[in-house]
């Protein structure tokens, strides 16, 4: 639109001339300068000059207005509140994983989210970007990088991980909002790819008295790389009735839900992490379709699919479908924006990750279909464009 | 309780001035009156340099099929009749500027009279004339409302008295303190219309309003409802969705729908044409915001400058960032207060400087916009398609149906300065189509 700035100079806005002036701005218009008054201040100025007129008028006002396009209020949410209060919300989770797994978790998660700050400001530097980094965003990704590691990971993975995180898949990308994959899970598929053995195996038998170097503190298997790999125990003379029946029992769910299990840092307690997910549900800063789809699309598989030896409860709490549903596919930049497209997008996490875990080659699907579902968004929101107020009535009156 | 689709709930900030009778203002010595104060085309001046007027005179007559005509509003001498910047669009337009007497001599045709043997030609010919106009803001001329075409039928009317905007408290207060007036005008726009169905619609943060508007149309048959306080509540197009669960049709208007909406103060405008013969030269504003001394509800005439109605409010109370005329959510900015009220400032809102400056960032698609759009749009998809100059892709995804409610950026954490963006799309498409 046209901004006006309108200044009415001379004592007498009838008999004086009037000066006019249009400032026509562009659709990336920012039409006030970052210091308004200094700028409409020179622009007195220079019309004082042009026109030989004092800069003064009738006018009670003793400094320039601010003139932009409406609304003039705003709601008190702005991003960095918003990054700020999910990381907030990740916390509990780690106290979990101090308590489960020892000091060396928050050493790890510490690390992450320093080194996710400062690669994220270091790239937005050289890119001569404003560095931002306490908006928050890089800190969230530090931490949700961290709780995708096991606990018993050297401590230069979640450095190698989170520059991967925050340089090439943020901020080569364009910075925050640009990113086209949620920066966390990438670093996570990289590491996985790269090195496979310390991503795999590095698991941390829970109340471990862990030393902080942890490499020689490695045990026990998560209870889904269990499962995978009770086809090789049975012909060692396991029961696989036995297997299941443990795994099933109500026990081991109770484990699962309370995060007394091996796994990764920031997945292992289902408890903790709603605490966090249903007080960010409660504030709106999540919105509850995506998980809602994604873990009831596992509930629905878990009871249909063939080949699923184990129960509905076992496969949302075990792996990283509270943490991915909750935290992860919910990630605003990278999911879609419209409610419909979020349900759809979390029906295609739940698919997904059910097929991998039954008929793939990970125990684990719940990253690959959250990386995956990012990709079809741009499509998804595009399928599912809002419906126009009065549309209907529109094409049949046409008709 | 009866609501629409999408909206927000900013803060309302009506304290200061829902409990303040109505004031007012001291006559103004000079009075500025553009004649263009209406959707339509400017009204044609009738009087020129140097002629004498007395409060209500016409100064400017309705030109074309929807216009409105113009009124003295202070007896005194045409100091000007010249082309001056428009207070709302800055282009410039006749003005007509009047030098008080003081005397304040009434137009001789003014005063009370018995309209009930009037024909409804008649009625709307007199509200043609007086110049009256839908006082909520839009200012769309309220004769041409109540002519609707034959084959849209009309059954119902709408009395807006939502007044949504936060801020702002003078459809309010004249509810409470004119409620019969009130109703009479809405009996006279419901005769002409023909319609048996006839709502009051009022926010239930106004309960008082609620109440008294409820007896004194109590022996009128027209119902009094209340809708669930949320923005925007009272824009036309959610009024009926939200009342009737109508929805007018993407580029119609409410008539589409067998549907008129007015609003309360116009409703009174309306009863002040034909009971005292008196034009619209004078309108209740809302002088209210963070920055003024003392917010108040004044009764201001058409053309009093600004600066005059904030130094009755005691003046400014802190450096001012931005004078608005009309709500925070709606208004537009002006860059002086040497602009005149019209018959459309439903407000005068003064913001400090701290409170009119956001920092933009990047859109992080957190869709808090689309689910605030009440009409169904995808705010951040047309901002994208706008700033990459995709203008007709914005066309094709409806961004001339936005109604620059202003629910979008309100929501927005990124402070992205979205209906700005909206109004550009829609200026420079209207200006394709002219070409």
């Amino acid at each position: 639109m046209r901004v006006l700035r309108l200044r009415l100079p001379g004592k007498d806005p009838v008999g004086a001339p009037v000066q006019v002036r249009q400032v026509r701005t562009r659709g990336n218009g920012a039409q006030v300068s970052t210091d308004p008054k200094v700028k409409a201040e020179a622009e007195v100025k220079a019309e004082a000059k042009e026109t030989g007129l004092p800069p003064s008028s009738t006018s009670t006002l003793t400094s320039p207005l601010v003139v932009a396009a409406s609304p003039h209020v705003r709601s008190q949410a702005s991003v960095s509140r918003i990054m700020w209060v999910v990381a907030i919300a990740l916390l509990p989770a780690l106290g979990g994983s101090v308590y489960f797994f020892g000091l060396k978790s928050l050493l790890l998660v510490a690390i992450s989210v320093a080194s996710s700050m400062l690669f994220d400001a270091l790239t937005q530097r050289a890119f001569g970007r404003k560095p931002t980094p306490f908006d928050g965003s890089a800190a969230v990704t530090g931490l949700l990088l961290a709780y995708n590691l096991p606990p018993g990971v050297p401590l230069w993975m979640p450095v190698v991980g989170a520059a991967f995180a925050t340089v090439v898949v943020k901020q080569f990308f364009g910075g925050l909002g640009h990113n086209f994959i949620n920066p966390a899970l990438a670093a996570r598929a990289f590491l996985m790819v790269s090195w496979p053995t310390h991503m795999t195996t590095m698991w941390l038998k829970p109340f471990g008295t862990a030393p902080l170097s942890g490499i020689d503190a490695v045990s026990g298997a998560t209870p889904l790389a269990f499962v995978r790999r009770a086809a090789e125990l049975v012909p060692q003379g396991m029961d696989l009735n036995e297997l299941l029946r443990q795994a099933n029992s109500l026990a081991e769910l109770k484990r699962l839900f309370l995060g007394n299990i091996g796994g990764c840092l920031g997945e292992t307690s289902a408890l903790l992490l709603l605490i966090g997910a249903l007080f960010l549900i409660i504030i709106r800063v999540v919105d509850w379709r995506i998980p809602v789809a994604y873990i009831g699309t596992v509930i629905v598989l878990a009871l249909v699919l063939p080949n699923n030896p184990m129960t509905y409860s076992f496969h949302v709490l075990s792996g990283g479908i509270i943490l991915g549903a909750f935290f992860m596919a919910t990630d605003y930049v990278t999911s879609p924006v419209t409610g419909k497209g979020r349900i759809i997008f979390g029906i295609g996490c739940g698919l997904i990750t059910m097929l991998i875990r039954l008929y793939g080659g990970y125990p684990e699907g719940c990253s690959y279909s959250i990386l995956l579902m990012n990709v079809a968004t741009p499509l998804i929101d595009r399928l599912t464009r809002p419906r126009l107020f009065g549309a209907v009535k529109k094409t049949k009156a046409a008709k | 309780m009866l609501t629409f689709r999408g909206g927000v709930h900013p803060r309302e900030d009506k304290e200061a001035t829902e409990h303040k009778s109505v004031e007012v203002l001291p006559l103004p010595a000079r009075v500025f009156i553009p004649l263009s104060q209406h959707t339509g085309a400017p009204s044609k001046a009738v009087v020129a340099k140097g002629s004498l007027v007395k409060t209500g005179t016409l100064i400017g007559e309705p030109a074309g099929r929807i216009s409105a005509a113009t009124h003295a509003s202070v007896s005194g001498t045409v100091a000007d009749v010249s082309d001056l910047p428009h207070p709302l669009t800055g282009r410039r337009g006749p003005t007509v500027v009047i030098d008080s007497d003081g005397a304040d001599t009434p137009d001789d045709a003014l005063g009370e009279r018995d309209y009930s043997g009037f024909t409804n030609e008649q009625i709307v010919e007199t509200l043609r004339l007086s110049g009256v106009v839908g006082l909520g803001g839009a200012a769309f001329p309220t004769y041409f409302k109540l002519t609707p075409p034959k084959e849209k039928p009309i059954d119902t009317l709408l009395i807006n008295g939502c007044e949504c905007e936060p801020f702002l408290t003078a459809d309010h207060r004249l509810m409470l303190e004119q409620p019969a007036e009130m109703v009479e005008g809405v009996k006279i726009m419901s005769r002409v219309l023909g319609v048996q169905n006839v709502m009051i619609v009022i926010e239930d943060n106004k309960p008082d309003a609620v109440a008294t508007m409820t007896s004194a149309a109590a022996s009128s048959g027209f119902k009094v409802r209340k809708l669930r306080t949320k923005y925007p509540q009272g824009a036309e197009k959610q009024l009926i969705k939200a009342c009737l669960k109508r929805e007018v049709p993407s580029g119609g208007l409410p008539m589409d729908v067998g549907c008129v909406v007015q609003n309360v103060g116009t409703a009174l405008a309306v009863r002040d044409a034909l009971r005292l013969n008196r034009p619209l030269y004078e309108r209740v504003t809302t002088v209210t915001g963070p920055a003024i001394k003392e917010p108040k509800n004044l009764r201001v005439r058409i053309g009093t400058p600004v600066k005059e109605l904030l130094q009755f409010c005691g003046g400014y109370a802190a450096e001012v960032g931005k004078l608005i005329m009309g709500g925070p959510m709606m208004g537009i900015a002006v860059s002086t207060d040497e602009v005149p009220v019209l018959k459309g400032t439903s407000g005068v809102l003064v913001l400090d400087r701290a409170a009119t400056v956001f920092d933009e960032h990047d859109c992080i698609r957190c869709g808090r916009c689309i689910e605030a759009c009440p009409m169904g749009l995808a705010p951040q998809r047309l901002n994208n398609l706008i700033r990459r100059g995709q203008l007709e892709a914005a066309k094709a995804e409806h961004v001339k149906d936005c109604i620059e409610c202003g629910c979008c950026a309100y929501a927005c954490p990124a402070k992205i300065r979205l209906v700005h963006q909206f109004k550009y799309a829609k200026s420079e498409l209207a200006a394709m189509e002219r070409k």
